[in-house]
């Protein structure tokens, strides 16, 4: 209960006004920069970082993790407007929420993408709140072998959960991993498949390719519809907000299968990414629509939501610590940190106390301030879609090109973005699926570098990946996961040839 | 944001004009060829708020990091800005051994040196439970060990790899060298117990150690270091033994310096040379060199140079012994 009075106290530390005018400021500003393809969080913290080094600590971090935040809830709001994820982890958010904007359902997407956030959110605090110090334990348990084992879950669900042609999903992911391979490889020291070029050296990033795929290539296949295009209808007013509440307790299940499977992946450093995907494969595979899945099922946008914040939240925690950021802006928070003086790791618990505690508070109400003034502006931003595609395409692109540059200051990212444009167009043409290359292309090399280490520190045998209960039970699930699919499959099939089997005599009777 | 967009009118308004004022008239930019939180990036870091704190400029000071390819994205981006005063970047050995290890034609000798500012020292750390009191005992047991003891570090064929080498050559044996992509990750590891050790620099398993999950044996150079201040376990930085009075005569530090791009004039790097010795003195430089335990030891002008032509072939005769060098 010591920690409970310590967190009263926080309260009263993040309740000050000033500390509640910065949560307000960096909400906004988290938006702002959420909203921007290729700005992102981390760059949007890494900016404002310097602007905090004059106040104290507490609210500093304060503001940085509004930021945070807003981007967070930023990142679903492009998403679903116009099919472009601002963050990795808002992939996910598309594959429903851009069909239901389509069909004129832009603000109830949205309220829902809002909530879930919140919802996951809440929860990852609360987890960190409560067990952090054990659950740090926990972390500490991942070696190079478990963090594959991890990953190996994530594609094994993917492929195993997936409803498209399994052969297609396959394909998609391998060309992911090709993807990823390029670049310098961290095991051996040496760049790969640069084919001596210095711009193929930074590797493909994963946004370029994102802006790309789905960005630019919605818009070619929009245009290929014909220009007509007519803005689409959203109605505007705050009513939504609680029409949509109301029906979201229905889906409880799924928002508590995202919550538990986010704070999971969070904690582990496979992160907020594969969090989003697996809560989306988790809920298409379970849900009672899971047909619908990909046709604006307001399900679809709240399960990768809810995993997606539920994740992002307990990263901070491994961050908090262990001193290992959970994510990119977990990172730049870490740069914060340690430019204040204070020390991640296990001591910051017990030396900074007011600051540790200051910063769950804040947690609490960031992610308050933050629903509030996102759900305010689900009318002005479902308003945009009234905008004749005419006038809002050129915008986006433009708005696309200028997210590529950003990344890092490079002409040739445009023209990469572009092609992946044309990639992502002829995917969606032939009916492949985007998600898995994305999947393989985000977590691809952080895979294949943990496999290796594991194999180095094994001397080659592939014995450490069943060494230990936690590895074996990752391994098993994931191979589970990876026949789920095909076997349900095959059951169905067999069940509707046998019951094909018998409907013709039942008609001749 | 709005600075992120300073930043790239910055860069391409220095492309086309030749900025001759030998005072910055624009924001200056310090290139971190690392990601964002590492130890490079937390110097840069440091020297902004310094810099921003004291007022050493009029103009506002930027970070940016551009790590891929083992740092050879930052290099690259410093050598195609030849003549653009507004340019720094922060360095270590990686000046020396990306361009030995990828074969890229990158040279430290087409860049300006400004100044070097620290030397970073390396330890051996092990787990806080391990049996192993001194570099003597893990070396015995990594001699009987089956398969080989594992050891972790940042990135491959840098210098913790040359390191754990060189405890190779020295000790007659071999240890399966595991590459993380931080040194962080490499401690978190090592707290979790799954590698026996790592060689890390102080700042990078300084929290481990004060949490109680991790311990130093001893430091690989030729002298004890300088900060008796106490860090953990009634210990102080200046308490840890050097490896060599362990038995394993292995010794290796790190440059830490800023350099600017090709091209500039005399007044120019004049300018960054008086700033960074200014920051040097300033208290809370002091304070960063002392938390980080990092050695002050700044030199500019000559005296930088000849540093570095003799830390250069030191590091072009331990990559070739080592089989580093790209073929």
């Amino acid at each position: 209960m010591d920690d409970l009075a310590s967190l009263i106290a926080g309260f009263q530390v993040a309740l000050s006004w000033h500390n509640i005018g910065f949560m307000a400021v960096g909400v906004i500003l988290g938006i702002i920069v959420g909203v921007l393809p290729g700005l992102g969080g981390p760059n949007g913290v890494a900016i404002l970082l310097p602007l905090t080094f004059g106040m104290d600590p507490t609210s500093a971090i304060i503001l940085l993790s509004s930021i945070y935040w807003g981007a967070l809830f930023g990142g679903a709001i492009t998403s679903i407007l116009f099919n472009i994820p601002g963050e990795a982890w808002s992939v996910a958010t598309t594959f429903d929420g851009y069909p239901m904007a389509v069909q004129g359902k832009a603000a109830e997407a949205l309220t829902a993408a809002f909530t879930a956030s919140f919802i996951g959110a809440l929860s990852g605090v609360v987890l960190i709140t409560f067990v952090a110090p054990l659950v740090a334990q926990f972390a500490l348990k991942f070696g190079p072998a478990e963090f594959f084992a991890v990953f190996l879950l994530t594609f094994c669900s993917f492929i195993g959960m997936g409803r498209e042609n399994r052969a297609k999903i396959i394909a998609s992911l391998c060309i992911g991993f090709l993807l990823a391979a390029v670049g310098l490889d961290s095991i051996s020291g040496d760049l790969r498949m640069t084919f001596g070029s210095t711009e193929l050296m930074r590797g493909f990033d994963f946004l370029i390719v994102v802006i790309g795929l789905f960005g630019v290539s919605e818009i070619l296949l929009t245009v290929e519809e014909g220009l007509v295009f007519k803005g689409k209808q959203a109605r505007i007013d705050l009513m939504v907000v609680l029409r949509t509440w109301a029906g979201l307790l229905r889906y409880w299940a799924t928002l508590l299968r995202s919550a538990v499977v986010g704070m999971w992946m969070g904690v582990t450093p496979g992160g907020a990414i594969a969090a989003s995907f697996m809560g989306y494969g988790l809920a298409k595979r379970f849900s009672k629509h899971g047909k619908n899945f990909g046709k604006g099922e307001i399900e679809g946008v709240l399960a990768p939501e809810t995993a997606a914040h539920a994740a992002g939240t307990s990263a901070l925690l491994p961050m908090l610590a262990l001193g290992i950021p959970g994510s990119a802006t977990a990172a730049v928070l870490l740069g914060g940190l340690l430019v204040w003086g204070l020390q991640p790791g296990p001591m910051l618990f017990v030396e900074q106390k007011e600051f540790v505690w200051g910063l769950i508070a804040s947690m609490y109400l960031g992610n308050l301030a933050g629903l509030i003034i996102v759900l305010a502006t689900v009318p002005l931003f479902a308003a945009i879609m009234r905008i004749p595609f005419s006038f809002v395409a050129p915008v986006i692109l433009i708005v696309c090109a200028i997210g590529a540059y950003t990344i890092s200051n490079s002409i040739f990212d445009i023209w990469l973005m572009l092609i992946f444009g044309v990639v992502g167009y002829v995917f969606k043409k032939l009916d492949y699926p985007l998600a898995p290359m994305i999947l393989a292309l985000v977590l691809g090399d952080r895979a294949e570098d943990a496999f290796r280490q594991a194999l180095l520190g094994s001397g080659g045998s592939l014995g450490i990946f069943w060494a230990n209960g936690l590895v074996t039970t990752l391994v098993v699930l994931a191979l589970l996961l990876l026949c789920w699919g095909p076997a349900s499959d095959a059951i169905a099939a067999l069940r509707g040839r046998g019951r094909s089997d018998i409907e013709p005599a039942e008609a001749a009777r | 944001m709005k600075q992120q967009w300073l930043a790239a009118t910055a860069i391409l308004a220095a492309g086309i004009g030749q900025a001759a004022a030998w005072e910055p008239n624009k924001p200056v930019e310090i290139v971190v060829p690392f990601s964002a939180g590492g130890a490079s990036d937390q110097m840069a870091r440091t020297i902004q708020g310094i810099i921003q704190k004291q007022q050493f400029t009029k103009q506002p000071i930027i970070v940016v990091n551009k790590p891929a390819a083992g740092g050879a994205e930052g290099m690259l981006d410093i050598q195609k800005s030849a003549g653009d005063p507004h340019k720094l970047i922060t360095t270590s050995s990686g000046i020396f051994m990306t361009p030995m290890a990828t074969k890229l034609a990158l040279n430290w000798t087409d860049y300006t040196p400004v100044a070097m500012l620290a030397q970073d020292s390396f330890l051996l750390w092990v787990n806080a439970k391990s049996p192993y009191k001194s570099a003597g005992d893990l070396m015995t047991a990594a001699k009987a060990a089956n398969p080989a003891m594992k050891i972790g570090g940042t990135s491959s064929k840098r210098e913790d790899n040359l390191l754990v080498f060189a405890m190779e050559k020295q000790g007659g044996t071999k240890f399966a060298y595991i590459p993380y992509t931080s040194g962080g990750q490499a401690s978190t590891q090592l707290s979790g117990g799954h590698v026996e050790a790592t060689t890390n620099n102080p700042a990078e398993d300084l929290a481990n150690w004060r949490g109680g999950a991790t311990r130093p044996l001893c430091v690989f150079a030729e002298q004890k270091m300088a900060y008796t201040e106490k860090v953990a376990d009634g210990q102080s930085w200046a308490d840890i033994p050097t490896c060599a009075s362990q038995g394993l005569n292995v010794s290796y530090q790190m440059l830490r310096g800023m350099f600017m791009p090709g091209k500039v004039s005399k007044e120019q790097q004049a300018f960054y040379v008086d700033l960074f010795k200014k920051v040097s003195e300033t208290p809370e430089w002091k304070e960063y060199l002392a938390r980080n335990a990092l050695a002050a030891d700044y030199r500019d002008g000559e005296a930088f140079v000849s540093f570095l032509k003799a830390d250069e072939a030191k590091h072009e005769k331990l990559m070739t012994e080592a089989g580093f060098m790209a073929k």
